[in-house]
């Protein structure tokens, strides 16, 4: 199979499978889901029947209602996360390299300090200070986040400024606006694309797992990492009912990862371990 | 009779793994003793069949077809375990770059014995004592204590030299030569050429000698082949081949390099004022302030540059001459000194130098892979000075940017075309089609055709000569190689270690009496003619001498290397100047695959 | 050069409790009032600030505060009023057990297959390995957990499902319980190390030493062992250590599915309860072993370079 004009593995073409059911589940929720998205129409737990396909949860809501609406809420908090956070490292990160040398020392040293503990611990204390709500959440992995971002696009673009057609541009006496959106970021969209998907990844697990720590998506929205921590009670009864949300953030991720790999092997040459002998 | 044959390859064929044809019905045979040049532009195939003749295919390769019959027995109809007892001990390789051929880690007496301990050829003890002879017959300094060294501690020159003792001790029959001393400066090339040469025939080894200099494999070769697109053109004696070559192509070949032996232009008379003025600048990298610990890299340089005229800048690497370019453009801005342009002072810095002034002194860049932006149209390329510097309205810039096309000799049709579908040569026309774009009076052309194969870089110089004529452009041209300055530059300076140390109309500098390191220079460009290396060698005295003289120079850290050192911010200037290197080396021609692959890495160390 | 790098190290642990102290300390606003609520009295409000210290100037208070933590007192729980250091201590340790357990399953199937896949890169072995891997990457922490209590301990009783030890529980019986938790951590950090440390391998057999050690005829083992391996040996082990640390912040979310009595737990637990000097000495806990172990990977990249052992 093709995908823009690439030979796609199987693998590539059931993650981008995978990532468009998600899409398609995200965007038409409220068309798909069978009930309402807190309306109880059983006991708690009640085991998958032909009226709930994956059961019941704790309380008696559809468990498919409540996937499929979580789908929104947990797909849509991540992608916009990865937006701000690609927004602010980006901006950071070429401006550190192509700016000055002070302004670079001082934008890298501060990521350096972020990046030398991990985010998760700073997520902790964060939101700690700013308390639970979603735009804290956004906010605090955004910002956490775009160190990354921000490490990538400084070598990208500290990279792209020293080949010859950049300095071509400044010797023209081009402004830095042209030299980074006409000379530097077309160049640098296929490493920044992957980039994105793996930071996507990465920012919709972390998200999963403080909504799992109670400290995520706050009550009452459906979300995965929190419907997770909901049903967890039901587990050592045997009773899968929270193996499902989790399974829903496995399965996305897988299939991101997926593509993301295809995605990087594609101009990707064979090491000198494959030399005929 | 008995064959003397020791290597033979019959109709061999590689291909890469997506079908493309890269070495097709080639046949080679050598005999034992005799040397045989393979000579060929880039993408002739010469490295691939050197490594096929030790049934070695690099990754993404496949030998597809033929026979490698070595020593009488078929290595590809023979078993895995047996090639690879053939390979170091009956068939050795030299590469190009010795630096990145040892492994940084080991000692190089560690890995000059591996071959003859792993084979069985010698015990350690034994294999010590071999390598030690061999590294006195190659005359390095100190052959009892340097196999302790590591190769960062040893030099280029003395590096290819302890390769040729590893490749020589399992005493081979067959030696692989690919371009042993291309990576190296003319002045270091014709030692390690001499010692090599005398290596071969004192140890009666056969060799494939793989190079793109045509004058070099002339003083080491007995015969010749070429290749082109991994075909053979033509095969014969080394004097037939340089004498009477019978195909076209070799003829154009032989032509060209005899051309560059010749000096082709005279000052023009000395009417023209100078435009370009550069008095007592200096300059290195760091900023003023902090001059007092970096090195300057270039020293008091003056030199003046006439309308219409053009001026060569020569030296070897490190001498600063690429440094000058940046210098003028102001990319580095200089610490003190003087330049003008038509009599006007330029601002030190890029920034502060007016549109004007940008326009009339333009840049041609060595690497036309990197020097054109891969996203972008030609149109878009070219057109975008004539935007810029002029304001005209579309169509205008449309119809000015075909008319600069047939200028540089490009069909009109490419205008649409990306810089990934054109081949090095035209995109180097389009690098100077783009810089006639802004109309300029003076071009910097940096080492414009040292990246192109020999018959492209002589069109590309003849269009700037043609240009030159036609548009009275003044050019500073920037070359390692003298050939390139006796058919362009009216007049030429020398660099050496930062500082320009003769100049002169380029006859002058050409012609006795020498400035020494100029002498030094001229008799290090190989001739046409196969006794040239005998007669330099002998001109200076033999060879013992030449060479000890090389092998107690010590290896020099770069300026630039010690002046980031120093200071953080002239890193990144650094690594650009050593990845210009390695691309000078004609290794990673393609800079953004590589940095991509670069970028693939990097991520993948910050997963987490 | 390695003192410097450890004494980069060790200022960047000053800079990070100096972020800490002014993010739960100075930030948040007054904790007397969080603590006593909004109806307390101005004079009872002041009484407790001076009590708790907090009438001096931030920068007093952040000395007195790293003073204590360099002596090993990290104060008292807002919550309970209990000697910080009495209970994380003993949860470090358990901490650093659980980490220490997966580690050591950890690295040797790591290092192992990711140089395995390396030597047959494109093969099946390499294929099945990656694919493998990107599949453990891509599953929550609290997934593979759930996955394992349900199907290893409440459908067979083979494990216990809840990882509760304490102090005086005996080896074998702590190793059995850990054992769950253990196997979900290893599971997500054997895969990051298994494709850097295949990645890092793969670099070097691109290189041109080890095209010219195949040319001299070694054989593929030698080639691997002697000269690919001790080149990728530095990036390796930076890839171990950062994925060691990696381990230590796993620990948190895996130490909750399994409520196992760690630091992460812990710090959880005092998140949710607002208790700011938990909150304070876990982070610092944290940020001292992620900081130790990339320090380390340092000093090893700088050790290991022949380049900087053996200088000019």
């Amino acid at each position: 199979m093709t995908i823009f004009g690439h030979k796609a593995p199987l693998t590539a073409v059931v993650g981008l499978a995978i990532i468009l059911l998600n899409l398609l589940v995200a965007l038409a929720g409220p068309y798909l889901a069978p009930y309402g998205e807190t309306q109880v129409v059983g006991g708690g737990w009640d085991p998958a029947s032909a009226a709930a396909w994956f059961g019941t949860d704790q309380i008696g809501r559809d468990m498919f209602t409540r996937l499929v609406y979580g789908a929104r809420m947990t797909i849509g908090i991540a992608f916009v996360t990865t937006i701000l956070s690609f927004a602010i490292g980006i901006t950071l990160g070429l401006v550190a390299a192509v700016a000055g040398r002070w302004v670079d020392a001082l934008i890298s040293r501060a990521v350096d300090v972020v990046l030398s503990i991990p985010l998760l611990i700073w997520a902790l204390m964060i939101l700690n200070v700013l308390g639970q709500s979603l735009f804290s959440l956004v906010f605090t992995i955004g910002c956490l986040d775009s160190t990354r971002v921000f490490r990538l696009a400084r070598a990208l673009g500290l990279n792209l400024v020293s080949l010859d057609f950049v300095e071509v541009a400044r010797m023209r006496g081009e402004g830095l606006w042209w030299v980074i959106s006409r000379e530097i970021l077309p160049n640098a969209a296929a490493p920044l694309m992957s980039e994105f998907g793996l930071r996507f990844c990465f920012n919709f697990l972390f998200i999963a797992a403080l909504s799992f720590l109670g400290l995520g998506v706050p009550l009452p929205y459906a979300d995965w990492g929190g419907m997770v921590k909901d049903n967890v009670g039901g587990i050592s009864f045997g009773l899968p009912a929270a193996l499902y949300p989790a399974a829903a953030i496995a399965l996305l991720t897988v299939g991101i990862n997926l593509v993301v790999d295809w995605f990087l092997s594609i101009d990707a040459r064979p090491s000198g371990a494959q030399a005929e002998m | 009779m008995a064959d003397d044959r020791i290597l033979c390859l019959e109709k061999l064929r590689v291909e890469t793994i997506a079908g493309r044809v890269l070495v097709d019905d080639v046949d080679v045979e050598l005999k034992r003793g005799e040397i045989l040049g393979l000579i060929g532009e880039s993408g002739a195939g010469k490295s691939t069949i050197g490594l096929a003749s030790m049934a070695y295919a690099r990754a993404g390769m496949r030998i597809t077809g033929g026979t490698i019959t070595l020593a009488g027995t078929e290595l590809r109809a023979s078993t895995a375990l047996y090639r690879r007892h053939t390979r170091g001990k009956s068939i050795a390789y030299i590469a190009q770059s010795a630096a990145a051929s040892f492994n940084p880690g080991m000692t190089l007496m560690d890995q000059v014995c591996e071959a003859p301990v792993v084979h069985g050829v010698m015990g350690r003890a034994e294999a010590e004592v071999y390598a030690k002879k061999l590294f006195r017959t190659l005359q390095l300094p100190n052959p009892d204590t340097i196999g302790d060294r590591y190769p960062h501690q040893v030099s280029g020159g003395q590096l290819q030299r302890v390769m040729a003792a590893m490749a020589m001790s399992c005493r081979p029959d067959v030696i692989v030569l690919d371009e042993p001393t291309t990576a190296l400066d003319v002045t270091t090339q014709i030692e390690v050429l001499a010692l090599l040469r005398d290596l071969i025939a004192e140890f009666g080894t056969a060799g494939l000698y793989i190079t793109h200099d045509l004058a070099v494999v002339a003083q080491i070769a007995h015969r010749i082949m070429v290749l082109r697109h991994g075909k053979t053109i033509e095969c014969g004696d080394t004097v037939q081949i340089l004498e009477h070559p019978r195909t076209d192509y070799c003829r154009a070949l032989v032509n060209e390099r005899r051309d560059a032996e010749h000096l082709t232009l005279s000052v023009p008379d000395r009417a023209a004022p100078p435009i370009l003025r550069v008095r007592d600048v200096t300059a290195g990298y760091g900023t003023a302030a902090a001059a007092r610990n970096a090195v300057a890299v270039v020293k008091n340089a003056s030199f003046d540059l006439a309308k219409g005229e053009t001026l060569a800048i020569v030296g070897e690497s490190g001498s600063g001459k690429s440094t000058m370019a940046r210098i003028v453009t102001g990319l580095l801005p200089r610490w003190s000194g003087d330049i003008e342009l038509a009599g006007k002072s330029l601002p030190p810095a890029l920034g502060r130098r007016p549109n004007d002034i940008l326009r009339r002194l333009q840049m041609v860049h060595q690497m036309p892979d990197t020097a054109l932006n891969p996203r972008q149209t030609l149109a878009q390329i070219i057109g975008r000075p004539v935007a810029l510097f002029f304001g005209r309205g579309r169509a205008e810039v449309r119809a000015r940017v075909l008319e600069l096309l047939r200028l540089v000799g490009l069909p009109e049709e490419f205008a649409d075309r990306k810089p990934g579908q054109l081949s090095g040569g035209q995109k180097q026309r389009v690098c100077i089609a783009r810089a006639l774009a802004a109309e300029p009076e003076v071009i910097i052309c940096d080492e414009p055709t040292s990246a192109l194969d020999p018959l492209v870089a002589e069109e590309v110089l003849k269009l700037l000569k043609g240009l030159q004529d036609r548009l009275g452009l003044a050019y500073v041209f920037i070359t390692h190689d003298l050939g390139t300055v006796r058919r362009i530059a009216h007049r030429t300076a020398v660099m050496l270690k930062g500082e320009i140390i003769a100049q002169g109309p380029t006859e002058q500098i050409f012609s006795p009496p020498y400035h020494p390191y100029t002498e030094k220079l001229i008799l290090s460009v190989p001739e046409m003619h196969t006794t040239w290396l005998d007669e330099i060698l002998q001109k200076r005295g033999g060879a013992a001498g030449l060479v000890a003289g090389a092998a107690e120079r010590p290896a020099e850290v770069t300026p630039a290397a010690r002046a980031a050192a120093a200071d953080a911010g002239a890193v990144a200037e650094t690594e650009r100047m050593a990845a210009r290197e390695v691309l000078g080396e004609g290794r990673g021609a393609a800079g953004l695959e590589a940095l991509q692959t670069e970028v693939r890495n990097l991520k993948g160390m910050m997963e987490i | 050069m390695i003192l410097s790098r450890i004494g980069l190290g060790l200022l960047t642990l000053l800079v990070v409790s100096i972020v800490i102290f002014v993010l739960t300390q100075i930030l948040p606003g007054d904790t007397a009032t969080s603590v006593l609520g909004q109806n307390a009295t101005p004079e009872t409000l002041a009484a407790f600030r001076h009590e708790l210290g907090l009438d001096r100037p931030a920068a007093l208070r952040y000395l007195a505060w790293l003073g204590g933590v360099l002596h090993g007192d990290f104060g008292v729980a807002l919550t309970n009023k209990q000697d910080i250091v009495e209970v994380l201590g003993p949860r470090f340790r358990n901490t650093l057990f659980l980490a220490g357990y997966a580690a050591l399953m950890a690295l040797p199937l790591a290092v192992g297959f990711g140089i395995l896949a390396a030597i047959r890169e494109g093969r099946l072995t390499d294929r099945l390995a990656n694919i493998v891997a990107l599949l453990a990457i891509s599953m929550p922490e609290f997934f593979v957990g759930y996955l394992l209590i349900l199907n290893l301990s409440v459908n067979h009783e083979w494990f216990p499902s809840l990882a509760t030890v304490g102090t005086d529980t005996p080896f074998g019986e702590r190793v059995w319980a850990v054992t769950l938790p253990a196997v979900t951590l290893t599971f997500l950090v054997t895969a990051h190390m298994l494709r850097m440390t295949r990645n890092s391998v793969l670099s070097t057999m691109s290189t041109a030493y080890v095209e010219m050690a195949f040319l001299k005829g070694l054989s593929r083992a030698r080639v691997v062992t002697r000269h690919a391996l001790p080149n990728a040996a530095s990036p390796v082990i930076s890839v171990i250590a950062l994925n060691l640390a990696y381990l230590v912040v796993g620990v948190v979310v895996v130490e909750n599915v399994f409520t196992y009595p760690g630091v992460g737990q812990y710090m959880i637990d005092a998140v949710s309860k607002r208790d700011v000097p938990v909150i304070e000495a876990c982070g610092i806990v944290f940020a001292g072993v992620f900081i130790t172990l990339n320090t380390f990977a340092d000093v090893m990249a700088i050790v290991l370079n022949p380049r900087l052992r053996h200088p000019r």
